[in-house]
């Protein structure tokens, strides 16, 4: 990135921060309810690297185990979410039957938001990660499902046509060719479904399990500590960000060929 | 011994926007073994259905379409198609995209990367194997495609007007390309063109359909010589039989109503 693309980007952000800090320094906003940004910048300091000596706070030092269950139980029910959701996208996708014996019912449920199956999670499952496992996945499946069963969709007829003249059996004509040209929807399936998996995962520690940043968040609001509050809304802000770049990228190297397109 | 490829009363009707087409109509058609044989059309006449029924793509309404006496059943090697966008799988580099064939059946490596070797010198594609299509040009594309058929060694060689969206520098290169390869190996092909200097350039026969509903209305024999190469396109016999094709397809060009036939592809 240029100085000049970094500074634009970092314009804006400043300038809220400095609206932020002036709000608070300035009473605009109930005093005592928003913190400064100083003041949420050295509470999650301590949340990183105090320990219990140090600091009274009884989130010092916690920050790294929460963070690593957040990210534990997103990544547990986003693969869940992707190793069903593309095998049966690419069959709904693929075929016809299995779309009309299928799909209604994905359609059906795809409106119920994670957050109502909430009570149905705690009861079938407990107060456990399954519960998190469950709304995680549930919640990134829809959107890697129905964008696989796109791509598979708009498989371009003529190359169908090319692998079938060259031999290829049904197996090869959809992993060498329906699959490959499936992947650019798969790859925004999977960018959607981690930006889900990352909602899903707050709503389920908030009240599902007793640990990670979703519980530490609730647990923090209960308590008055505002300042902690921000800081996970903003660590989940950058795990969430970390995660989807990792997909980018993931998705540039698999599509290497795509982006030579571009740009002939 | 049964001709190569052989269509009997083929008939190939759908419907499109809830209309009924008759795209082709009692086609009677013989390919001799290792002859070049073009068809002739205006676009619309439902000679890429013609091909697609060979090719095994689509199955024709009424009649029979058999290859060495045995009746298409679905697309096969032994009947390989050019089509007229390259096709390439964009996902493949060049080199993977000619082998996609002899990889997909399992042939061994061993087997096919002497031919594979061959096949980019003769095609002008050494230094591109690791190239992706979306690098290539449209010539290059199209040498790829060439390639890719020609390595599967088919009985028959299915061309859809493959030269047909390139510029006129490029259609030259890769007609003289083909007839270079052609002319090495003589082969039965099936070429639709809507192109007559094209047909005549290559071809043994010129098969003129008619518009829609496409039917064969002649065959003429192309007797130029061989090996032939772009100057035979200035000699008086070619120019005699550019007239009478000219002729021909103005016919039917000028034939009112043929206009209005919806068109498919």
């Amino acid at each position: 990135m240029t100085v000049r693309r970094l500074a634009w980007a970092l314009a804006l952000p400043i300038a809220l921060f400095v609206l932020w800090d002036l709000a608070v320094r300035q009473r605009w906003v109930v005093e005592g309810i928003i913190p400064a940004p100083a003041q949420v910048a050295a509470a999650w300091y301590t949340w990183i690297f105090g320990t219990a000596t140090t600091s009274l706070s009884p989130y010092s030092g916690t920050w790294l185990a929460n963070v690593a269950h957040s990210t534990r139980r997103v990544i547990e029910g986003f693969l869940l979410a992707a190793a069903l959701g593309i095998p049966l996208g690419v069959f709904i996708g693929w075929n016809r039957a299995v779309a009309r014996a299928v799909d209604p019912s994905i359609q059906m449920l795809r409106p119920i938001p994670i957050t109502a199956w909430l009570p149905f999670a705690i009861a079938v499952f407990g107060i456990y990660d399954a519960s998190a496992r469950f709304l995680i996945g549930l919640g990134a499946f829809y959107p890697i499902v129905v964008n696989t069963t796109h791509g598979v969709r708009d498989t371009n007829l003529l190359l169908l046509r090319a692998a079938r003249m060259l031999g290829a059996g049904p197996a090869a004509v959809l992993f060498k060719v329906v699959f490959r040209s499936a992947l650019p929807s798969i790859f925004t399936g999977l960018r959607l479904g981690i930006g889900v998996a990352w909602t899903a995962v707050i709503v389920a520690e908030m009240i599902a399990v007793k640990s990670g940043l979703g519980y530490v968040l609730w647990d923090a609001y209960y308590v008055g500590r505002m300042d902690i509050c921000v800081a996970t809304m903003f660590s989940v802000g950058l795990l969430g960000f970390l995660s989807d770049q990792v997909i980018l990228r993931a998705s540039r190297v698999a599509l290497r060929w795509r982006a030579l397109e571009a740009h002939g | 011994m049964a001709p190569a490829v052989e269509l009997r009363g083929v008939a190939k009707e759908f419907a499109a926007r809830g209309r009924h087409v008759v795209a082709v109509e009692s086609i009677d058609l013989a390919v001799a073994h290792n002859e070049f044989a073009a068809i002739l059309g205006p676009s619309g006449c439902g000679k890429s259905t013609l091909l697609n029924m060979v090719a095994g793509f689509e199955r024709p309404t009424r009649g029979q379409v058999l290859v060495e006496g045995e009746p298409v059943q679905a697309p096969h090697p032994g009947r390989a198609v050019v089509f007229q966008e390259a096709a390439l799988f964009p996902w493949y580099t060049v080199l993977d995209n000619i082998a996609f064939g002899p990889r997909t059946r399992g042939t061994p490596a061993a087997q096919y990367r002497p031919r594979i070797d061959t096949l980019l010198d003769v095609m002008g594609l050494r230094g591109f194997e690791r190239h992706y299509p979306a690098e290539l040009s449209g010539g290059m594309k199209q040498r790829v495609g060439l390639a890719r058929v020609l390595i599967m060694e088919p009985a028959v060689l299915l061309m859809d007007e493959p030269f047909g969206s390139l510029d006129a520098q490029t259609r030259s290169v890769m007609q003289e390309l083909l007839l270079t390869v052609w002319e090495r190996r003589q082969q039965t092909v099936l070429f639709i063109t809507h192109d007559i200097e094209e047909a005549l350039l290559l071809a043994d026969t010129v098969s003129v359909m008619t518009a829609r509903p496409g039917r064969i209305k002649t065959r003429i024999a192309v007797d130029l010589p061989r090996p032939r190469s772009l100057e035979v396109t200035t000699s008086p016999r070619f120019n005699d039989l550019k007239r009478r094709l000219l002729a021909l397809v103005r016919e039917d060009t000028f034939n009112p109503g043929a206009d209005h036939a919806p068109r498919a592809r």
